[in-house]
Formats: C-alpha cells, structure tokens, sequence
C-alpha cells in the first residue's frame, strides 16, 4: 500500500532493518483496517447477490408480469407486487406532500428568522422526533392518531366525497392515516437537510436582493430558495427515501388488507408491511420466493432514491466550497 | 398605486414570514404531543411486576416484561460487540489510510447501506443465518442489528478522525514512533468524544428496532436460552402487546414504550450534550 503526500508518511527508509520493521507494523495495521472497511463493501455485495438468489423462483416464474399482477393467492401460489407497490407509492407521497411545506416552513424560520438562542433548541427538538422508535409512533398511531382521523375523513367524505379519492367507508385504519404517520416520521429529515442546504446559501446573495429593496420574503423567495434548489430537492428525496423503507408504524395503521382502490380511505397494504406481516408465516418456497423478491423491488427502489438524492446534495456542497 | 403595492408586499411578506414561524411551531408540537401522550400514558403503567416478572401466558393478568428487558440489553450488547470494530476500524480506514478513491467507495457504501430499509436487513439475516441453521436466534438478531449500526459508527468515526488537526498527526510522526501507533495512541483519543458520540447515536437507533427483529430473533417467553435459541426484546413485544385485544398487554405495551423512549430519550440528550461541549 503506497501512501500518498496527503496523509503524511514518513518516507520509508531503505536498506534500514527498524524502517523496515516500522513499515511492516504499519503495514499490517493498515491491512486490518483495510479488511474491516471491505467488509462494509462486502455487507452491501452479499444483500444484493443474497436477496437475487433469494428471490430467483419468484423471478423465473412470474417474470415482469409479477410487477403487474394484483393477486395474492397462497394456496394457488399465484403472487403479484402490484397492490403493495401501489400502497408504498401512495403512502409515501402522502407523507411527502404534507411534509416538504412544514418542514421548508421551518427551515426557513430556523436559519432566516429565529434569533440565534432559540435555533439550537428548536432544531433539537425537531430532530429529537426522529429519535422516537418506529414502533413507539406506530402503537401512538393504533391509540391516538386513527381515532382522531376517523372524525376528519368522515368530515372529507362527507364534503368532498364526490371525488374518488374521498370516496368510501371510514375505518380510521387507512392509506391517509399511514401517510399521515409518515409525514411526521420524516419531517425531521427534510427539515435538517433543507436547513443545512438554506444554511449553505452565500450571504451576499441575500444582501444583493435586499439592496434592490426586496422584503425578506421576497428575498427568500427569490434569491435563497432557488439558490439552494437541488439541495430542497435532494432533502425532499432523501424524506422520500426514508418513507419508502418505514415498516412498522406504517403495518401498525394501514390496516392490512391486499387491495388496489383510489380511496384514501381504505384499508391497504405496503411492500414492507407485506413482508412484516407474512414472512415469519411464510412456508412454500415460492410464496418466500416472492416475498423476498418484493424486499428486493423495495430495496431496488430506496438505492436509486438515495443514489439521486446524494448527489444532489454534494453537488450543492461542492459548489459551496467552490466558492 | 404605487403605496397600495408596497402595502400589500409588506403583508405577503408578514403573512409568509408567520406561517413559516408556524410551520416550526407545529413541527416541534407535534413532538410534544407524541412525547407528552407516551410518558404521561405510558408511566401510569410502570410497576415493579411489570420491571421484574416475566410474561404470562394468554388470559392470565399480571406478568411483566423482566425477559424481554433483558433480551433487548443482550441484543444491544451483542450488536455493539459486532458493529463496534468494524466501524470503528473501518473509519480509521478511510480518514488516515485509503487513497482517496478507495475512501469514496468505502464511503458511498457505508451511505447506501444505511438508506436499505431495515426490513430488508432482517431477510438478509433471515437468509444467511436462520434458514442454514434451522432455528431462529438473538445471534441472527444481533447480526441485523449490527449490520444496522455499523454505517452510523463508521461514518462519525471517520468525521470526528478527520477534525483531529493534521498537526497532531505530524507532531506524533516527528517523535518517532509509527503510523499505526500515532493512530492509536494520539489521533483516537483526539477523536474519542466524537466515536462515542457516533456509538451511542447508533445504540438509540437499534435499541428500538422492530423489523429487523420480526424474522430473526422471533421474540421468546422463556428469557435468555443461548445465543443460537429465539429471544424476546421489548420492540417486538410493544408490537405483539399493541396490537392484542387484551387491555392488560396494552397496558404493558404502553409502560414498555414509555421505557424505550425514556432510554432513547437520555441517549439522545446525552449526546446533545457531550457534542455541545465539544463545539463551546
């Protein structure tokens, strides 16, 4: 292993035998950290090659039609992702839409208005609602939150339930309720990236604006927001991403049942609810088969998010050490 | 015309300016409302059968959840001593040793392996180590957590590694003594405040881990057997207990969550604290 003039190595000592005793001690030591850093690589490898082999008789007999097919049939060993897919998309922009405006809102109060004693605690106690385990949301969910939705979709129903979306009976137990839970989950994400990305934006472009007698709206409007843009954007994916993968809370208040419908509120199912709730129960090869190959569409699904979402907001830091 | 434009600019401005105050508001609301319900819910509950007993079969009342508290401390501990060195050592890596590209691609796995769902880490585990050994077991669990950890503790490793002033580093070299010894004995302890910081983050993180746990440790009324038998952790009986008609187990659900989140609570506080001292 040749080390580089960045990380300031001695250079090695020919001909010399304590150099080269010094170099072999070194050399293992940076071996077996070699070795522990590829075994991260390797963790990453194996779940994709393991999932692959895991789902394989699934792949072979259902091809592409497995994506398309909404029967979820044990006995007859029939078994298509599309209802859960349909769920784990729907959830989850249900818990973007509502969440990307709250959180902007309070990364915008964070770095341009709050006063500097007051930043540090409140962004603490954003984060801190990520903290909370997913489990712990969920039972709050089954107790406090369904409850409390059932009287709001009755009310949406009522009013609005000429609309398909609207439609339906009223369980508390639903696609709007789970993406409600979502919502809160990833505030604290998309609030702490947007805050960083708002943070990272020069001061002499607001400056600039303000000169031009701009009010502090029009300022963070105008010149910080789209100044930071792919950064907005990389924190909405990562919130996204984070809403894709969420198990337990959402299991906990969907409700669980294998359909495909419009109504919101409607008892469903997701990706990862569908593997919490039947894996443990799982027999057949195929019906495991299956399950697995759904982890792997989900697990297909977050990399590409993430993937998309790093890049976007390097890309914002990059410029900002550029300039 | 010209005074009624700048009127209304001036309260779209104010308008903008308090709803975004209120969108902070809400955020931070809505914790107090989760947390508020789950301590003051959840710590009417709390007695000392419910720290102390085990859990009873169905239909009986009382029990508590002794074996699951226990389970979970073991699971935390036998993640730690898995996820502990390779992220540690792994950081090491990649702030003092890799080439730079070798550092990026240690560095973009380590990123995406913490965005993979944790459901999906428990099939894994499932995978390559229930199924081949025909039972499942807290070494299977302990395994998913770990594998969970180990990205939080690499990443803040190497974060805190690389804020130790390269000064330090060449002071060390010019007395002499070797790279892995200046890594050890000069540039760790610099870094320490930072690791642990990094440790107990990813502790809060799998102390409440449910998904992972569903497939692999499988949950156990009898306490600990081996690490190769099923065992029972406080998340998975919160699941259990939560969505049983039994109002005695909510019960129980309700005090063990109030538990938990007391435990993740301190941790993050903790953590707070320590890396506010850093920065002051």
């Amino acid at each position: 292993m040749e080390y580089d003039a960045a990380t300031m190595s001695p250079p090695p000592v020919k001909g010399r035998t304590f150099g080269r005793r010094r170099r072999f001690g070194d050399r293992i030591f940076s071996n077996l950290t070699l070795i522990f850093a590829l075994v991260i690589v390797a963790i990453l490898l194996g779940l994709v090659i393991v999932l692959n082999i895991e789902a394989a008789p699934s792949i072979s007999k259902f091809g592409i039609s497995f994506l398309g097919s909404s029967s979820w049939d044990v006995p007859k060993e029939s078994f298509g992702a599309l209802p859960a897919i349909y769920g784990t998309l729907l959830t989850s922009a249900i818990g973007v839409l509502i969440a990307v405006p709250i959180s902007l809102g309070a990364a915008i109060f964070l770095v341009e208005m709050a006063p500097s004693w007051l930043r540090g605690p409140c962004s603490f106690l954003i984060e801190m609602l990520a903290a909370i385990p997913s489990v712990i949301i969920g039972l709050w969910g089954i107790y406090v939150l369904a409850p409390f939705m059932t009287p709001i979709e009755r009310w949406l129903g009522g009013h609005l339930g000429f609309i398909p979306i609207f439609h339906g009976q009223v369980f508390g137990f639903s696609f709007l309720t789970a993406g409600v839970i979502l919502t809160l989950m990833i505030i604290p994400i998309i609030t702490a990236v947007s805050r960083d990305a708002i943070k990272a934006v020069p001061d002499h472009q607001r400056e600039a604006m303000l000169a031009l007698g701009a009010t502090r709206w029009e300022t963070i409007r105008r010149a910080v927001l789209p100044y930071c843009r792919s950064g907005l954007i990389g924190a909405t994916i990562l919130g996204l991403g984070r809403a894709l993968g969420e198990t337990m809370a959402v299991t906990m208040v969907i409700g669980n049942a294998y359909k495909l419908t419009p109504s919101l509120f409607s008892t469903g199912t997701t990706i990862s609810s569908k593997i919490a709730n039947e894996f443990g129960e799982a027999s057949s090869g195929l019906f495991i088969a299956s399950l697995v190959e759904l982890a792997l569409v989900l697990f297909g699904v977050t990399l590409l998010i993430n993937v998309v979402a790093r890049l976007l907001v390097w890309r914002l830091t990059a410029v900002k050490e550029a300039s | 015309m010209s005074e009624r434009n700048h009127l209304r600019r001036k309260w779209f401005n104010r308008l903008m300016l308090v709803l975004s105050g209120c969108a902070a508001g809400l955020a931070i609301l809505i914790l107090a409302l989760i947390l508020g319900y789950i301590l003051v819910h959840g710590i009417s509950y709390i007695n000392l059968n419910f720290l102390t007993q085990a859990a009873k079969p169905v239909g009986e009342a009382g029990g508590g959840m002794r074996n699951e508290i226990i389970g979970s401390l073991i699971l935390i501990g036998l993640a730690s001593i898995l996820a502990i060195p390779v992220g540690l050592m792994a950081g090491i890596f990649v702030s003092d040793f890799a080439s730079p590209k070798m550092a990026a691609t240690v560095r973009f796995a380590s990123d995406i392996l913490a965005g993979v769902p944790s459901i999906v880490v428990g099939i894994f585990a499932y995978a390559i180590l229930v199924r081949p050994m025909h039972s499942f077991s807290a070494l299977s669990a302990g395994v998913a957590l770990a594998i969970i950890m180990v990205p939080i503790i690499a990443r803040t490793a190497e974060e805190s590694l690389r804020l130790v002033p390269n000064s330090m580093r060449e002071a060390a070299l010019a007395l002499g003594i070797t790279r892995w010894r200046a890594v050890l004995s000069v540039i760790v302890p610099g870094a320490l405040t930072g690791i642990i910081t990094g440790v107990m983050l990813s502790l809060a993180r799998v102390a409440g881990e449910t998904a992972p746990l569903l497939f692999t440790a499988l949950g156990s009324n009898f306490g600990y057997q081996g690490l190769t038998k099923p065992i029972g952790a406080l998340p998975l009986q919160i699941y259990h207990y939560a969505l049983s008609p039994y109002a005695d187990w909510q019960h129980q659900a309700w005090a063990a969550a109030f538990l938990l989140l007391l435990l993740v609570l301190c941790i993050s506080i903790l953590v707070r604290w320590i890396s506010g001292r850093r920065h002051a």
